[in-house]
C-alpha cells in the first residue's frame, strides 16, 4: 500500500479529469465550441508520452554506461508504452481536428512530427528484432534510441517555433490559457497531466515486470 | 589522433579507387536517376516540384552511396583497423571521407539536373551553400545510421527505414532554404541556416559520443 499509492493518485486523477472534463463548464468559443474539452485527453496523452519517451532515452544512457541488462528492458518497454499513448493522442487530436479544421489530416509541422515519432520507434522495434544476439541488441538500440530521440526533440521543438502551424498554441493560434479566465480549466487540466503521467509509469513498470518475469521463465527452462 | 583521421580517410580513398565499379555505380546511379525523372517530366518549371525531386534524388542517392561505407566491410579488415585506431578517429575519418564522396554525388547531381531538367535557380550562392551543409550533414547522419545497420542481419533494408525519418528534420530545412534560393528571396530567414549548422554539429557530437559503443563486437 505504501508503494502503491502514486497508483491509485493516478487512477483516482484521471477519472477525475474524465468526469469534471465531460461536465464542468468551458469557455463558450467559436468554431471550437465542446471540443476545447479535448485539452484535457489529447494534451496529457502527449505530456506522458514525452515523459515516458524521455524515461526510455535515459535508461538507454544508462546501459550504455554500466551494461546492466535490466536497464536496457526499461528503455524498450517505456518507448512501447510511449507509442501507446502516441496513438492514443493522434487519434484523438484527429478526431478534434475533424471537427474544428474539417480534415482527419492537415499538412503542419506538428502533425508531420508525429508522422515522424512514429516512423521512428517503428524503426526501433523493426531493429531490436532485427538482430538476434542479446547483448549486441540492447548496445545497437541503446545507440539507434539516443540518436532518434535527440533527432526528434530537434523536429518537435526548434522547427515549430520556426514554422507557422495551425496547431494551438502556435503561429500566432492561442492556447487554451487565453480563454481560461476564471481557472476552471486550469484545475481539470493540470491533475489531468498528472493523472496521465502516473498512469504511464504504472504501466511501464508493468510491462517491465512482465518482461522481467518472461525472462526469468526462460532461463529457467 | 589527427594523423589517424588523416590515415584513415588516405586509406578510403586508395580504396575507393582501386575498385573503381563502385564509385563509377553510384554516379551511374545519379545520372541514370536523373534522365528517368527527365524523361517522365520534361522540363520543371515549378519551383516547388524541382526542388523536391531534386532532393528526392539526392537522398536516394545518398543512402545508396553510403550504405556500403560500414556493410561491405570485412569483418577482418574492422578488426584490423580497430586494433591500429581509436573509434573515434574511425568515425570521423568515415564521416569526412562521405563528405567528400557526397559533395561529389551532389555536385555532379546538379550539374546533370540543371541540364536535363532545366536550371531555375535564381540564387546559385545560397543554394551550393545549403547544398554544401546539406551533404555534410547527410553524410554524418548516414555514416552513423551504417554503421548501426551493419550490426543487423537485413542491413540494406534496415538502413532505409532507421534512416528516412531521423533525417527528416535536416530535409525539412534544406527544402525550405533550397526553396528560397530557387526563388531568390532578398530577405530569407536566415535562422534556418544556423538550424542546419546546428543540427549537424549534434549529429558529428552524437556520432563522435556513440560510435565506441558500436564499434565492437
Amino acid at each position: 500500500m505504501k508503494k502503491n499509492w502514486w497508483k491509485i493518485l493516478g487512477a483516482l486523477l484521471v477519472a477525475y479529469s474524465i468526469v469534471a472534463g465531460f461536465l464542468f463548464a468551458v469557455p463558450a468559443q467559436f468554431i471550437l465550441h465542446e471540443t476545447i474539452r479535448n485539452l484535457y485527453f489529447h494534451v496529457p496523452m502527449w505530456f506522458s508520452m514525452m515523459v515516458v519517451l524521455g524515461v526510455s532515452a535515459t535508461y538507454s544512457i544508462k546501459y550504455l554506461s554500466n551494461s546492466n541488462f535490466n536497464h536496457d528492458i526499461v528503455a524498450a518497454q517505456a518507448s512501447n508504452v510511449g507509442m501507446l499513448l502516441g496513438v492514443l493522442g493522434l487519434a484523438t487530436g484527429s478526431v478534434w481536428a475533424k471537427y474544428t479544421w474539417g480534415a482527419w489530416w492537415v499538412a503542419d509541422v506538428k502533425l508531420n512530427g508525429v508522422a515522424v515519432s512514429m516512423l521512428i520507434y517503428i524503426a526501433y522495434f523493426i531493429l531490436r528484432g532485427s538482430i538476434d544476439e542479446e547483448q549486441k541488441r540492447a548496445r545497437v538500440a541503446a545507440v539507434y534510441n539516443i540518436f532518434a530521440f535527440v533527432m526528434y526533440m530537434v523536429f518537435i521543438m526548434v522547427l515549430p517555433r520556426l514554422n507557422d502551424s495551425l496547431h494551438p498554441g502556435n503561429g500566432g493560434n492561442p492556447g487554451f490559457n487565453k480563454y481560461d479566465l476564471d481557472s476552471t480549466m486550469r484545475s481539470v487540466f493540470y491533475p489531468a497531466v498528472l493523472g496521465w503521467i502516473l498512469i504511464a509509469l504504472w504501466l511501464m513498470t508493468l510491462k517491465i515486470r512482465t518482461e522481467k518475469l518472461k525472462r526469468k521463465i526462460l532461463f529457467n527452462d | 589522433m589527427i594523423e589517424q583521421i588523416k590515415q584513415l580517410v588516405l586509406k578510403e580513398i586508395k580504396l575507393e579507387m582501386r575498385n573503381k565499379y563502385a564509385l563509377g555505380g553510384i554516379l551511374l546511379y545519379v545520372v541514370s536517376t536523373v534522365f528517368v525523372s527527365y524523361l517522365s517530366f520534361k522540363k520543371i518549371i515549378n519551383p516547388s516540384t524541382w526542388n523536391a525531386l531534386f532532393w528526392i534524388i539526392l537522398l536516394f542517392a545518398s543512402i545508396n552511396g553510403i550504405a556500403k561505407s560500414f556493410i561491405s566491410e570485412t569483418r577482418g579488415r574492422l578488426l584490423y583497423i580497430y586494433t591500429l585506431a581509436s573509434p573515434q578517429a574511425v568515425i570521423i575519418s568515415k564521416i569526412i571521407y562521405n563528405s567528400l564522396l557526397l559533395l561529389l554525388i551532389s555536385g555532379l547531381c546538379l550539374l546533370v539536373y540543371s541540364v536535363f531538367v532545366g536550371n531555375i535557380i535564381q540564387d546559385i550562392r545560397l543554394f551550393l551553400i545549403v547544398l554544401v551543409l546539406g551533404s555534410f550533414g547527410f553524410s554524418s547522419l548516414l555514416t552513423m545510421v551504417s554503421a548501426i545497420a551493419s550490426k543487423s542481419n537485413n542491413n540494406f533494408t534496415l538502413m532505409a527505414i532507421l534512416s528516412f525519418p531521423i533525417l527528416m528534420p535536416l530535409l525539412i530545412v534544406l527544402i525550405k532554404l533550397s526553396k528560397n534560393a530557387i526563388d531568390g528571396l532578398e530577405n530569407w530567414d536566415a535562422n534556418y541556416l544556423l538550424i542546419l549548422m546546428f543540427i549537424n554539429v549534434i549529429i558529428v557530437a552524437l556520432s563522435y559520443l556513440l560510435f565506441r559503443y558500436l564499434w565492437r563486437d
